[in-house]
């Protein structure tokens, strides 16, 4: 076991809202020299394609703020997930917030260590030429090795 | 005067940190940089950031949503 501080994340979650606080920690954990791997599964693949594509839908959320209050039924409408996608791109622009890309290649610049889930990988059918270079493949006896040394584990 | 100032208005978190963290490394220890921000979580932010990572943070100050922080590599 090294010296330096170290900090596993689990990240499971693919929307464009959601994948956003594992590479904050991740980034900002870097920046105060921990060593950091964050194992991405099920839907958390979607955070390691080349081609981004994160989205976010309105429905079964109550908590997320809309400009006009919809009623469930309009919120399943065809391109409400869209618009919803649309707004809150365009929120986190306006707000100075960093885009998921830019975020996940600031962590790989700091050497944060990127692990997709294989059986997930396969459960979906995702080739590795869809998914970004410089990532491993493991599984979760890899992420319990990286767990057991690590000051901070968290899931997400 | 600092030895180098980083203007990171307009940016949230966790920009501010990483981009302070990227400029302290090109600094010598015992240098200086300032820091302009208007994130108003980054006053707790640079203080935590300076005790989780030996850096001394000589100055914060806030003045009409502007933030200026003086940090000193160790």
């Amino acid at each position: 076991m090294s010296e330096q501080k170290s900090m596993a994340i689990i990240a499971t979650q693919g929307t464009l809202d959601w994948a956003y606080p594992p590479l904050i920690l991740a980034t900002t954990a870097a920046a105060l020299d921990y060593e950091v791997s964050i194992f991405y599964t099920f839907y958390g693949l979607q955070v390691l394609r080349k081609n981004l594509d994160l989205r976010l839908s309105p429905l079964g959320n109550p908590a997320m703020p809309m400009p006009v209050s919809l009623p469930v039924l309009v919120q399943s409408l065809p391109g409400m997930e869209k618009m919803a996608t649309i707004m809150m791109r365009n929120k986190l622009a306006k707000k100075g917030v960093a885009s998921v890309a830019d975020l996940r290649e600031m962590a790989l610049e700091s050497d944060v260590r990127f692990i997709a889930c294989q059986m997930t990988v396969d459960l979906f059918d995702f080739k590795q030429s869809q998914l970004i270079d410089d990532i491993e493949y493991a599984g979760a006896t890899a992420f319990m090795e990286a767990a057991s040394d690590a000051d901070i584990t968290l899931y997400t | 005067m600092a030895n180098m100032t980083l203007d990171a208005k307009g940016l949230t978190c966790p920009l501010p940190i990483l981009r302070a963290k990227k400029a302290l490394k090109s600094l010598n220890i015992g240098e200086t940089l300032a820091i302009e921000a208007t994130d108003p979580g980054s006053a707790k932010d640079f203080a935590s950031f300076c005790n989780q990572t030996g850096n001394t943070l000589l100055s914060a100050s806030e003045s009409v949503g502007t933030y200026f922080y003086e940090i000193q590599k160790n």
